[in-house]
């Protein structure tokens, strides 16, 4: 049930008036964007908003790279890229006459990580790197690894350069800022002063002046290794000083990344749904955003609803419908439409219209014969018709709920330039729809009706329908 | 009823919703629970319209019937203090290990520490019992990680009772895991009608299963109402416009002659129905792979102002009468 609502003065089919509309067209076009990083909370279509967008601008001429985080595995499947191989391939299938490409890949952790190791020791150390449970353990999956991986491997996308435009979903995390956070909480774990103290006594203790931390070292080592077993303690030492040997400076890279994040170049989309928690959640990231200096391009809005018949308030569908359903009762009884069309049904419901409605009768000489629908058949119309209008009326007031809250945010944030991209009934499992959500991302399409409508419904029908 | 109630779910599903729901549920009628939080998010306290929860037990809610709900939102940081002064009695040492980053190092990186301790509070309420022996809770419901983490996080003790091969922290573990693997801890598990969550309860369960963790109740969360039948959705296809347009004229909506006010409806309301009847079918083929699963199947409608507290107890109600608690 609809709650009475103070700022129900407003039109509910009004559009989102932003300061600034997002054009996401000049934004793939611009040889000068090379990085563009989707962002947001869960389940608010931010994968897929990635790959609409590395597709649309792979077939507007640019050779893109897609990384996906954890698509739907339909998505996947669209792009081709269901075998999880943590490599670039090449999506088959896309308009390519303007020269364009676009590559995908899928994200996979534990690869990434052994990459790392691969690529930076030698192959005996790296087998025992590999081989280390404490390893095993670290790059499966604990907290914020998957995010450190994802900006690894952005980096190494980067650093590639056969791309011209990277665009990145990021993870799913428990909280939408994790990925900013990660890299610098893995590489300051890693490279930090704890891990040293663990890893390098022998090297402190010969300092003059170090002996005190070596106290509190070796007080800190007993502690772990009684709390975490022996056992435990030296498997991590082991696996930090291979680490620490190999390739110093986890930091040094986190924090390379961290500063192809906020170069020109890099492009934030963040990415929401018109709901409270997706919106307060957008909200959040884009103060986080400034405060890290990061490029914010803008906020794409998806799954925004619209309606056709945006002129006829819910309360008014409601209304009809009712009084479709009314007669249907004595119909059953009496088996006869007595209260069909009768006009005192419809005002006696409280309709502040004065309206008389059409008697059918009239009407009914131009679209069929009258007769050709025996009265079960008429009756069960008016059910449907009813359920058209009930739904009609739902759609209506989650369209004045969507309102409120995308109001909200731009009072908050006017600055941000927002897209609107219009709510699909089913999933996109293949390219014309992920282009088709390309389309809609660049077009800033208002899914809401044409105003015209407005002025005309709610009033008695005075102009000739000869002029239709 | 297994004392221990864990909820899982994909993100967006709602999951913390259903844990707080099914914890108010399960305190009807005189009973006492403890509603967990591991994740830090301060879901349950944003639910209950309440205050950022510290970390103790504090009573949050009364049940109908005069139960209570209790809620603990569980600070991996300040656990890993509790632990070290349960078996080191670590004073000032605790505070040094603090200094230097230790206890940082333990909770947010040490593979599986952080799980180990969450997992360990919330058995250790399952387990605690009150001076005359009778258990402080009647039941532990936790607001658990989502579907894509959660066999990993019940079973990290496994994990950390084979890196860890010896030490209190061993022997903790494997305590857990005794629990988290008998029949005193069911699983479940929220979904929404759509094809990734589905996919991913499907998922779910296969790894948990697998893991040889007990796995409970499927509860489908935010159902939308049915506003069209399948029947009406054949007449969608079938009826002529003109049946509609006159239909839609007798209610009061204008002409249904060509051009007329409520011959112009006609397109855009079955528009709408077609993009229903598009939802209704892949929710009927959600539900179908979900039924599939042959677990207990549960409903939970959707609030589409939103959820409140209000909300909540409906939920709870609606929880009791579907045999859930």
């Amino acid at each position: 049930m609809s709650r009475p609502d103070p700022a129900h003065t407003h039109d509910p089919a009004r559009h989102l008036s932003p300061a600034r509309v997002l054009d996401v067209d000049p934004l793939l076009a611009d040889p000068k964007t090379r990085i563009v990083v989707c962002c947001g909370s869960g389940g608010v279509g931010k994968t897929t908003t990635a790959a609409a967008l590395g597709l649309r601008a792979a077939e507007r001429g640019r050779k893109v790279v897609v990384l996906t985080i954890d698509p739907a595995r339909r998505l996947a499947q669209s792009m081709g890229i269901d075998s999880l191989d943590n490599t670039p391939r090449r999506v088959k299938g896309i308009d390519d006459s303007a020269g364009g490409e676009l590559h995908a890949m899928m994200l996979d952790m534990k690869r990434t990580f052994d990459e790392i190791v691969e690529a930076h020791a030698d192959p005996e150390r790296a087998a025992a790197i590999l081989g280390n449970p404490f390893y095993q353990s670290l790059s499966a999956g604990f907290a914020g690894t998957q995010e450190y991986m994802a900006m690894e491997k952005l980096g190494q996308l980067r650093a590639r350069d056969e791309w011209d435009l990277i665009v990145v979903d990021t993870p799913p995390s428990r909280s939408a800022l994790d990925f900013l956070d990660a890299p610098k909480r893995l590489g300051s774990f890693l490279d930090g002063r704890l891990i040293r103290l663990l890893t390098a006594p022998a090297k402190l203790g010969g300092r003059a002046g170090m002996k005190f931390l070596n106290v509190g070292m070796s007080m800190m080592t007993g502690t772990l290794g009684k709390l975490l077993g022996g056992q435990l303690l030296k498997d991590v030492q082991t696996f930090v000083s291979a680490m620490d040997t190999t390739f110093g400076g986890f930091r040094t890279r986190a924090d390379a990344t961290y500063k192809l994040l906020q170069a020109p170049g890099t492009a934030f989309l963040v990415v929401a749904a018109p709901e409270r928690d997706a919106l307060r959640e957008a909200a959040y990231f884009v103060e986080r955003l400034a405060a890290e200096d990061m490029p914010l391009a803008g906020l794409v809005l998806n799954r925004v609803h619209g309606s056709g018949a945006g002129g006829l308030s819910a309360e008014r569908a409601l209304a009809a419908a009712e009084n479709l359903e009314e007669p249907r009762i004595v119909d059953q009884e009496g088996g006869k439409a007595v209260l069909r069309n009768s006009p005192d049904t419809y005002d006696s419901s409280g309709s502040p219209t004065s309206e008389t409605p059409a008697p059918a009768a009239a009407e009914a000489s131009d679209g069929g014969s009258p007769t050709e629908n025996a009265g079960n058949t008429e009756r069960s119309v008016d059910q449907l018709t009813a359920g058209l209008l009930r739904l009609h009326a739902e759609r209506m007031q989650l369209l004045s709920r969507e309102q409120r809250t995308r109001d909200r945010f731009t009072a908050l944030h006017s600055e941000v330039a927002v897209t609107e991209v219009g709510a699909l009934p089913g999933d996109v499992h293949d390219l014309a729809g992920l282009r088709d959500i390309g389309d809609r991302l660049a077009a800033n399409e208002r899914e809401l009706p044409d105003p015209a409508d407005d002025s005309e419904l709610p009033h008695p029908d005075s102009r000739p329908e000869a002029s239709a | 009823m297994s004392r221990l109630q864990v909820v899982s779910g994909k993100g967006g599903t709602g999951k913390t919703t259903v844990a707080a729901a099914l914890a108010l549920a399960l305190a009807t009628e005189g009973k006492r629970t403890l509603l967990v939080e591991v994740e830090g998010r301060q879901g349950i306290a944003q639910l209950f319209e309440t205050e950022a929860l510290p970390y103790e037990e504090r009573k949050i809610a009364v049940a109908p019937g005069g139960g209570e709900v209790y809620a603990l939102a569980i600070d991996p940081e300040l656990a890993l203090l509790d632990y070290l002064q349960m078996f080191y009695k670590l004073g000032s040492a605790g505070r040094a290990l603090k200094k230097l980053g230790a206890i940082d190092f333990a909770t947010t990186i040490a593979p599986g520490l952080r799980d180990v301790l969450l997992t360990g509070k919330a058995c250790e309420a399952v387990r605690r019992k009150d001076k005359s022996g009778r258990f402080a809770y009647d039941y532990v419901v936790m607001d658990a990680p989502p579907t894509g983490r959660i066999t990993r996080f019940l079973n990290v003790n496994d994990e950390v009772a084979g890196l860890a091969k010896i030490g209190p922290i061993h022997n903790q573990a494997q305590a857990v895991m005794r629990v988290l693997k008998s029949p005193e801890t069911a699983v479940h598990l929220v979904t929404l009608l759509e094809e990734m969550p589905v996919q991913e309860t499907v998922d779910g369960i296969a790894e948990l299963r697998s893991a040889r963790l007990p796995v409970g109740r499927i509860i489908v969360n935010m159902v939308r109402p049915e506003v069209l039948d399948a029947a009406d959705l054949e007449l969608v296809r079938t009826a002529p416009r003109s049946t509609v347009a006159r239909s839609l004229s007798s209610a009061g909506l204008g002409g249904a002659r060509r051009g007329g006010r409520a011959e112009r409806l006609v397109d855009p309301l079955l528009t709408q129905a077609e993009e229903y009847a598009e939802r209704y079918a892949l929710e009927q083929e959600q539900r179908a792979v979900l039924t599939e699963l042959g677990l207990p199947l549960h409903e939970l409608p959707l609030f589409a102002e939103g959820m409140d507290l209000a909300g909540l107890y409906e939920l709870a109600r609606e929880l009791r009468e579907q045999g859930v608690s």
